[in-house]
C-alpha cells in the first residue's frame, strides 16, 4: 500500500519527459547555437555578418544548432521552425534557414520560397557536400559555419535588394470590413434622408456630418510590422515550400 | 415605410453573411485549390526529373533494366492522369492519382537501392546533384501534401459545423474535400541517403 502511494506521488511529480515532441525554441538573433557549436569570437563576427547581409540584400539568414533532433526527420523538424520563425520579408519569402544537429550529425538548408531560383536545392546540396561538410568533418564548425555562410550569400548575391525604406511594413487586405462599411454607409444615408424629410436637420445632420469625416479613423489599416519594435528580432512573414537539401557529415 | 423596410432586411441579409461563414467557407475553398495547386506542381517537378534521372544511371547501370523499366512505366502512367482542381470533388480520381504518384514512390525507391551497388555511380557528379534535386521534390511534395491535408481540414470542419452547414445546404452546396491518406512506402520520402 505504502508502495502505491509512493509511485501515485513519483507519477505526479516527474511527469514523463518524452509525451511531448521536441518543441520549438526561441529566435534570439542571426545565431542561435543553442548546441554550443560556434566560438564566441566567431559567433559575434557571424552576428554581425548576417546584420549587414539582411540591411544590404533584405535576406535573412539565421542560423540554429540543436543538442539534437530526438528522432524526428531533419526535413520535418525544419519546416516546423521555420513556419514558426517567418524567417525573410513577407512577399518576398526570402528567408534561409542553417540547421544543425550536433549528435545526430545532421544538417539542413532550408530555403524561403523566394531564393527557390538562385539558391536550388542543387546550389544548397553542393554549399553542404562541399564546403560545410569537409569542415565539420575535422570538427572546425567555426569554419565550417563562417564558410556555409559565406557560400550562401554569395549565392544568394543579387536575387533581392531592399526596395524602399519601408519595404518590410506591409499593410493587411480587410475583406469583410469592406462590406460591414458599406453596409454601415447605407443605414448612415438611410437616416440622414429621413432625418431630413422630418425636418430635423439642424443638430443630427451636423453631428453625423462631422462624424462621416472622421469615420475613417475606425477602419485603420493596421501596419503588420515585423516582431515589434524594442530590439526584438523576428521573422518579417516568409514563407517555406520545403527547398533546400540535407546532408550529414 | 415598405421602402425603408425592404433597406433594412437587405443590410440585415448583407450582414448575415459575414455572420454566417459565408465568406469563410469560400476562402477556405480557395485555400484548398491553392494547396493543390502545390501538390500538383511538386508531382510536376518529380516528373519532369525522372529522365535525365533514368538517363544517368543508364551510363553507369544499364544491366538494371528492370528497375529502370519500372521506373520509365510509372512515369508514363502518371503522365495519362488528368490532374485538374475538379478531382478534388472526386474521391476516385484522387485515389487513382494517388496510386499512380505511391508506384512512382516506389519505383524510384527501388531504383536508389539498385545504385548502391555502383560506386563509380556514386561519385558521379552528375548524379550526386540529380539525387539532392530529387530529395528536395520528395520533400517538398511531402510538405505540400501535408498542408493541403491541413487546408483540407479546416475547409471540412468549416461546412460542417453549425451556422455554416445550413448557409452551406441552402446556398453554396459545397462538398467535402477529400484529404491525402498515408500509404505504405509514400508517406515518407525514399531513403536515398548513403
Amino acid at each position: 500500500m505504502k508502495n502505491l502511494l509512493i509511485l501515485v506521488t513519483c507519477l505526479f511529480l516527474f511527469p514523463p519527459l518524452h509525451a511531448s515532441a521536441l518543441g520549438i525554441p526561441k529566435l534570439q538573433g542571426y545565431v542561435n547555437d543553442y548546441a554550443n557549436m560556434i566560438s564566441g569570437s566567431s559567433r559575434a563576427t557571424l552576428e554581425e555578418e548576417l546584420k549587414v547581409f539582411e540591411q544590404s540584400d533584405s535576406t535573412q539568414l539565421v542560423i540554429l544548432t540543436l543538442p539534437s533532433l530526438e528522432g524526428e526527420t531533419v526535413e520535418d523538424y525544419s519546416i516546423k521552425v521555420v513556419e514558426a520563425w517567418k524567417l525573410g520579408q513577407a512577399r518576398k519569402d526570402n528567408g534561409i534557414l542553417f540547421l544543425v544537429s550536433k549528435d545526430d550529425r545532421k544538417m539542413r538548408i532550408e530555403v524561403g520560397r523566394g531564393l527557390e531560383g538562385r539558391l536550388t536545392d542543387l546550389m544548397a546540396g553542393r554549399i553542404i557536400d562541399l564546403v560545410v561538410k569537409p569542415r565539420f568533418k575535422r570538427g572546425d564548425f567555426d569554419g565550417g559555419f563562417t564558410a556555409g555562410v559565406a557560400s550562401l550569400i554569395d549565392a544568394t548575391r543579387g536575387e533581392f535588394k531592399v526596395e524602399g525604406e519601408d519595404s518590410r511594413k506591409g499593410t493587411q487586405p480587410f475583406h469583410s470590413s469592406w462590406l460591414f462599411l458599406f453596409v454601415i454607409l447605407i443605414l448612415f444615408f438611410f437616416f440622414l434622408s429621413s432625418a431630413r424629410k422630418r425636418g430635423k436637420t439642424s443638430n443630427w445632420a451636423d453631428q453625423s456630418g462631422r462624424s462621416h469625416g472622421g469615420s475613417p479613423g475606425g477602419f485603420m489599416i493596421f501596419p503588420s510590422g515585423r516582431g515589434g519594435g524594442g530590439g526584438t528580432f523576428g521573422g518579417g512573414g516568409g514563407t517555406f515550400g520545403g527547398g533546400g537539401a540535407s546532408g550529414s557529415w | 415605410m415598405g421602402k425603408k423596410l425592404l433597406i433594412i432586411l437587405c443590410a440585415l441579409v448583407t450582414l448575415s453573411f459575414s455572420g454566417c461563414g459565408y465568406n469563410t467557407m469560400q476562402t477556405n475553398e480557395e485555400a484548398v485549390k491553392a494547396a493543390w495547386g502545390d501538390v500538383e506542381a511538386t508531382y510536376q517537378r518529380r516528373n519532369d526529373l525522372i529522365p535525365n534521372l533514368v538517363e544517368v544511371v543508364k551510363g553507369y547501370a544499364s544491366h538494371e533494366k528492370e528497375t529502370l523499366t519500372a521506373v520509365t512505366e510509372a512515369r508514363a502512367k502518371v503522365g495519362t492522369i488528368q490532374m485538374s482542381k475538379e478531382m478534388l470533388d472526386d474521391p476516385q480520381a484522387l485515389a487513382k492519382f494517388q496510386s499512380a504518384q505511391g508506384e512512382m514512390t516506389s519505383a524510384l525507391s527501388k531504383l536508389m537501392v539498385v545504385v548502391e551497388k555502383y560506386p563509380d555511380l556514386k561519385a558521379n557528379q552528375n548524379f550526386q546533384d540529380l539525387q539532392h534535386q530529387l530529395e528536395g521534390t520528395e520533400n517538398r511534395i511531402n510538405v505540400a501534401r501535408t498542408r493541403y491535408n491541413k487546408a483540407v481540414e479546416v475547409f471540412n470542419s468549416s461546412i460542417r459545423t453549425f451556422p455554416n452547414s445550413l448557409t452551406n445546404s441552402l446556398l453554396l452546396h459545397l462538398k467535402l474535400k477529400e484529404p491525402f491518406k498515408a500509404e505504405a512506402g509514400a508517406e515518407k520520402a525514399p531513403k536515398v541517403k548513403f
